[in-house]
């Protein structure tokens, strides 16, 4: 596998004397910063529908991002167009944001290692047999058709990408890196007396086709999405109304995304915006909760190397002890606020300028047992899986969808309910957190965050978790009539 | 400038039939788009960009595949053939697959009025000075507007050109700007700050609202957030305003693309000709209205601009198609193919909304004796297989006919069939903000969750 530095000089013929003329014209009108983005994508899709193969889609993407920095203020241009004197040109365009004499770029860029490389992939997806991604695509087919007779309607989504990046700042600073990127979905619906209910599943990472075997085989995706859909067939109203909510491990932990994650991104409480501006110190969460930002988790979706700005990623502790202590930054955000980098500046593509995301967001282990948090709630929900969220920064109310979920009824997992959105208070939500699980799992690695129209991919995680009181958005009018 | 992407496509077209494609399409486009961004009355950020890329679809047979780039060298566009055919090969016959029938092809011959140059000569400095007016607008609108998310000016300008081996080729021209500014009201302390935001979209400069009267829209909407707090778990009427009904819109149109319908993933499948709706709802999709930002003079398979009545006084009249779906649905295309240059066409929509009623939001409002009037809505709580529906909301809470405090951290949840069913009153106020519009509408039975 070619080094990615080595991918742009040999493809391109990009030279460190070019990215210093390029980080020059950055610079010509001042500013204090100077940074460019290469970036080549190479992507490929599949989607099956009805057993046929319908669509096999491929494509590349090339282009440099050229940002300029000064003070508060970012300027930016790009060029999918790789000719010296393009790039040339937008970077004078980004400098226009700045208004003084010019700066002179750091003289010598020095080539800087990542600290780590958390998704070392022989075979990356792209370059495997189309076939070959066939094969899994028409494997979780079959699966969800043969789970059940009532499983009416599949279908399967496949994508791959491998991103090479080169980031050169004028700070002095060189970093490429290469980053694949694959994920696999079964989408179902089951059939019953004219009752249509569907589910979903899938997984994926910074991985190769490797990946896709045991628990993580198109069989055990598609079986998953079957069972989820066959499930709902005998669904009844959700509840209405606040009670206590029991959170199955993994991809629940999207409650941490919206809730948390969100709400503690540097651009928003740089400008004091968030409704967690200037709480650091302050109690966020019952002192059973300890949250992360990860970017380092080997292999998973949201990790890297290093962020979009070159920073090396971290394991940046948000929450610890129910204390909120950190904020998720990037580069802009943190030299305002003095602060130093957690590696969370991130952009869609080179299109895009940088800001603060996150990587991998969960709560670590607690030492309550699951069965037992269960056992303990009288009247209540267990939602296992989410469909999306969505918070409001300023006002930390935040939603996320469960679409399989059940009651709980003296202590026990009963009937299942139909999909209800849950919806909550960012900033006072986690200090209801009355039990934490020993039983931490991460999601299965499909999540993708947006952000200002900006998507990038991400993980959650978190163990069985109980909130004493949660609002549960059902349609049975009174939640004690669900539980007669 | 279409017209050397016509070229491109024409080009690209036939070098995939000379290298063995049975039929193929191209999709073409190129665009130049600018974003200034003030907060707090400084400038945050300046961008500025232009990019082009392509799509191909090649078809082997019954077979197809497709390719994108943005390398538009001969050197690459060879391999991207290649690539395409290589891949068509791999996938599955598809009966209902290829270009639309060759004698529906043709486009509208009448300017729709969706370019005009003005959106793309104006200069830098005018720009960032609308963005600060909007927000200056929104600062000193109230005491309690002391902070701001800032205040956005976006245009773009750009040219699509489609050709496919039938002998069709057409391209046109589009421009848009759009102005925004999203406030936050606070009312002492750092406790319940809220946020909201109002905005302006046209085809070109001189149609947006002045900055002033965005910005102070913006200031209002924010500041009647302050002090919202959650309400009881009830069965309420909910009014929703004409952005929260636009989603609603949004839903029905999940429902009647032929993708959802011919899969059975959609709760209106073989509800055609049936009433779906009360008979005061009727739903156009109108590729047509001068200026629309669904409007175009042909769609992405190069069908002509139509009009497609989908509900007719509660009557499911007809499906949205593009050539995939009809043929699945042994039915017509509606002209409703819309794509990217990544991947085949998708169904998309064309200016679709819910024809306007009689009634100001003020009759509605006063209509209700206990309700919810829904401002904002949150979240991914929809299923449009089954209809559940099931959002986070705020708004205002109605009391004898009156807005009476503001309400946040609640839920609205029904079933979209019944929600069809139950529109009591639809609104006289129609406006056009993107694809899809809606007036405010009075729906009853819904569940609003909170305490």
């Amino acid at each position: 596998m070619p080094q990615a530095d080595q991918f742009f000089r040999e493809t391109y013929s990009i030279t460190p004397g070019d990215l210093e003329k390029y980080l020059a014209a950055a610079l010509s009108e001042g500013g204090d910063y100077a940074d460019l983005y290469f970036e080549h994508t190479t992507a490929s899709s599949i989607a099956v529908d009805e057993s046929l193969v319908k669509s096999a889609t491929e494509g590349i993407t090339v282009g440099c991002g050229v940002r300029v920095l000064a003070g508060e203020q970012t300027g930016y241009a790009y060029t999918d167009d790789l000719e010296p004197a393009k790039i040339s040109k937008v970077a004078r365009i980004a400098a226009r944001i700045a208004s003084g004499p010019a700066r002179v770029s750091t003289a010598g860029l020095s080539t800087v290692e990542a600290a780590h490389n958390v998704y070392p992939v022989a075979l990356p997806p792209t370059g495997r047999d189309l076939t070959e991604k066939l094969t899994l695509t028409r494997r979780a087919d079959l699966a969800a058709r043969a789970y059940d007779k009532r499983i009416q309607q599949v279908r399967v989504g496949y994508a791959d990408q491998v991103r090479h990046v080169l980031i050169a700042g004028s700070d002095g600073r060189s970093v490429t890196d290469f980053q694949p990127l694959v994920r696999m979905s079964v989408f179902a619906i089951a059939r019953q007396n004219g009752n249509a209910q569907s589910g979903s599943y899938g997984g994926g990472g910074r991985v190769g086709l490797e990946f896709f075997q045991g628990e993580n085989a198109p069989e055990a995706y598609a079986r998953e999405a079957a069972r989820q859909a066959v499930g709902q067939l005998d669904a009844r109203e959700a509840p209405a109304g606040e009670m206590e909510v029991v959170l199955a491990p993994g991809w629940p932990g999207i409650l941490l995304h919206e809730a948390i994650g969100h709400g503690l991104e540097a651009d928003f409480n740089r400008k004091g915006i968030s409704a967690f501006s200037g709480r650091i110190g302050q109690r966020v969460a019952s002192d059973l909760c300890t949250v992360v930002d990860d970017g380092t988790v080997p292999s998973r979706r949201g990790s890297l190397n290093v962020d979009d700005e070159g920073a090396p990623t971290h394991k940046t502790v948000l929450i610890e002890n129910g204390i909120l202590c950190g904020y998720i930054q990037d580069k802009l955000s943190a030299g305002v606020m003095k602060t130093s980098l957690t590696g969370n500046g991130r952009r869609e593509s080179y299109e895009h300028i940088p800001m603060p995301r996150m990587t991998n967001t969960y709560m670590l282990a607690g030492r309550d047992d699951p069965q037992e948090i269960i056992r303990s709630v009288k009247r209540g929900l267990y939602a296992v899986y989410f469909g999306g969220g969505q918070v409001d920064i300023t006002s930390g109310k935040f939603v996320f969808s469960a679409s399989e979920a059940y009651l709980i009824e003296n202590g026990k997992i009963t009937a299942p309910v139909k999909g209800a959105t849950l919806i909550g208070d960012g900033p006072t939500v986690l200090t209801r957190v009355t039990a934490v699980g020993n039983d931490l799992g991460l999601d299965p690695g499909i999540g993708t965050c947006g952000k200002d129209g900006q998507s990038v991919p991400v993980g959650v995680g978190i163990p069985t978790i109980k909130v004493s009181h949660l609002t549960v958005g059902g349609t049975a009018p009174r939640a004690a009539s669900s539980f007669t | 400038m279409s017209e050397q992407l016509e070229q491109i496509a024409q080009d690209l077209v036939e070098r995939a039939t000379r290298a063995g494609a049975t039929a193929a399409d191209v999709i073409v486009r190129e665009r130049e788009e600018f974003s200034a961004v003030v907060r707090m009355r400084q400038v945050e950020s300046l961008k500025e960009a232009a990019s082009k890329a392509l799509g191909l679809r090649a078809f082997v047979g019954t077979r197809s595949a497709s390719a994108y780039s943005q390398d538009f060298s001969a050197q690459a566009l060879g391999r991207l053939v290649e690539r395409t055919l290589a891949m068509a090969q791999a996938t599955s016959e598809d009966p209902a697959s290829g270009l639309p029938e060759a004698e529906r092809l043709g486009r509208y011959a009448g300017d729709l009025e969706l370019f005009f140059p003005d959106v793309g000569r104006l200069s830098t400095e005018t720009r960032l000075e609308w963005a600060r007016r909007a927000e200056e607008a929104a600062l000193s609108a109230d005491p309690r507007i002391q902070n701001s998310e800032g205040a956005s000016f976006e245009a773009s300008s750009g040219a699509k050109a489609y050709a496919n081996s039938l002998g069709f080729v057409g391209s046109y021209a589009s421009s848009y700007c759009g102005l925004s500014v999203t406030p936050v009201a606070m009312n002492g302390g750092n406790s319940g700050m809220q946020r909201d935001y109002w905005y302006s979209v046209a085809r070109r400069s001189g149609s947006l609202d002045s900055p002033e009267a965005v910005g102070r829209k913006a200031a209002e909407r924010a500041l009647r957030k302050l002090g919202a707090r959650k309400v009881s778990t009830v069965r309420v009427p909910v009014v929703f305003d004409s952005e929260t009904s636009r989603s609603l819109v949004g839903h029905l149109f999940e429902a009647v693309r032929g993708d959802s319908v011919y899969r059975g993933a959609s709760f209106l499948t073989d509800k055609l000709g049936q009433p779906v709706a009360g008979e005061n709802i009727t739903v156009i999709d109108d590729a047509l209205r001068p200026g629309g930002f669904g409007s175009r003079p042909f769609d992405d398979e190069g069908i002509p601009a139509s009009t497609t009545v989908v509900i007719e006084k509660g009557f499911l009249k007809s499906y949205l198609l593009n050539a995939y779906t009809a043929r699945k649905l042994n039915l017509n295309t509606t002209g409703n193919a819309a794509r990217g240059v990544a991947g085949p066409p998708a169904v998309g929509p064309k200016n679709f909304y819910i024809a306007s009623g009689c009634h100001s939001l003020e009759e509605i409002l006063h209509s209700v004796k206990t309700g919810f009037f829904v401002t904002e809505l949150i979240g991914f709580g929809v299923n449009v297989v089954t209809g559940d529906y099931s959002r986070g909301a705020s708004g205002m809470w109605i009391e004898n006919g009156e807005l009476t405090f503001p309400v946040e951290e609640v839920t609205i949840a029904g079933s979209l069939p019944e929600m069809l069913r139950h529109i009591s009153m639809v609104g006289s106020d129609l406006e056009f903000r993107s694809p899809l519009a809606a007036p405010p509408l009075l729906i009853e039975g819904l569940t609003v969750a909170g305490t």
